[in-house]
């Protein structure tokens, strides 16, 4: 930041982060990339997935989290591939013991396979159960004001709506319900998934949303590690540009070189 | 007796432990979660823990997700 404005941290469960990007560490060649990727992006808190030991792997292979050191990083397993509230109350058990009984966890049951679209009954009835379990629940919804207030009223730490499906690429889609949910919560509200570039993340950051989560821009753009740290700026010169207030939109010209003065 | 890791039925030793389980599977001193039956077994109690016919075991880790 320059001047004038001064920016509020980022504050999560109690934690104040100064970066407002959020990654992913799913799609990456392998270890070293996701690693070069994560420091790129500046990102602190990095999201994982809870999968099954042994299964198709060699016993010697490395550990993700060799990468990402959990030190280093807030680590944020998910609850992703989680069809019903059950096994995403059952990952988020797992992932508490796996990360030696840290409780911010990233909530998200999904409805359907091809839209990944969230499940957001079976997503109520988990946060619940996770909230009395003194997790601290981030949650990827979707746009819908009603289940944003009810998530926060539940006491999830931050509500994070979709931009677009997981994967998609495709930018923010209703950026005027984003911006009713931003208004109305107080716990922070995140961008989780949909954006495909450095513009739909400095957008998304425009609207006023707290941080942006995602994975698959940066880790399946053709130059991931470039990606990211494009991303770092995105997100970087999206909310300064919310902070600084964009001018007002106009249907006609305004000229910005004075009209007194000229000499033919 | 059998039991069943990680959806696989495993022959293993009568009052087998958690500990051997994963002695057996060539991931100790890592960075796992185990829950039997659906309760978390804590990696503390490992040594201590016996596994009985029909259990259902699991043995998690992270990998990269969004």
């Amino acid at each position: 930041m320059t001047d004038t404005i001064q920016d509020t941290p980022l504050v999560i469960a109690g934690k104040t982060y100064s970066s407002r990007l959020l990654v992913g560490s799913g799609k990456y060649k392998d270890n070293e990339e996701t690693r070069l990727a994560t420091e790129a992006s500046g990102a602190e808190i990095i999201t994982v997935a809870v999968r099954r030991s042994n299964i198709g792997q060699k016993p010697d292979e490395p550990n993700l989290l060799d990468a990402i050191p959990p030190e280093k990083y807030t680590i944020l397993p998910n609850t992703a591939g989680c069809y019903t509230a059950e096994e995403a109350v059952r990952t988020c058990r797992l992932a508490r013991e796996l990360l030696d009984g840290h409780n911010l966890v990233k909530l998200e049951v999904l409805a359907d396979e091809k839209t990944l679209y969230p499940d957001v009954i079976q997503t109520l009835k988990a946060a619940e159960t996770l909230v009395k379990e003194g997790f601290e629940v981030m949650v990827y919804t979707t746009d819908d004001l009603t289940i944003a207030k009810e998530l926060e009223a539940i006491g999830c730490v931050a509500v994070m709506p979709l931009a677009a499906p997981i994967g998609s690429g495709l930018g923010v889609q209703n950026p005027y319900g984003i911006k009713f949910i931003i208004e109305e919560l107080k716990v922070p509200v995140l961008i989780d998934a949909g954006v495909g570039t450095a513009s739909d993340a400095a957008f998304a950051m425009e609207l006023g949303c707290d941080g942006v989560l995602m994975n698959s821009a940066i880790a399946a753009a053709k130059n991931p590690v470039l990606m990211a740290s494009a991303m770092k700026k995105a997100i970087e010169a999206g909310r300064e540009a919310y902070l600084a207030g964009r001018m007002p939109r106009k249907r006609y010209a305004s000229a910005s070189s004075p009209i007194d003065g000229t000499f033919f | 007796m059998q039991i069943i890791v990680n959806g696989e039925q495993r022959d293993v030793a009568d009052g087998l432990t958690a500990a051997q389980l994963v002695d057996d599977m060539d991931i100790t001193g890592k960075r796992i979660a185990m829950e039997v039956n659906l309760e978390i077994v804590p990696r503390s109690s490992y040594a201590e823990h016996t596994f009985n016919a029909g259990d259902k075991v699991e043995i998690v880790h992270a990998v990269g997700g969004g």
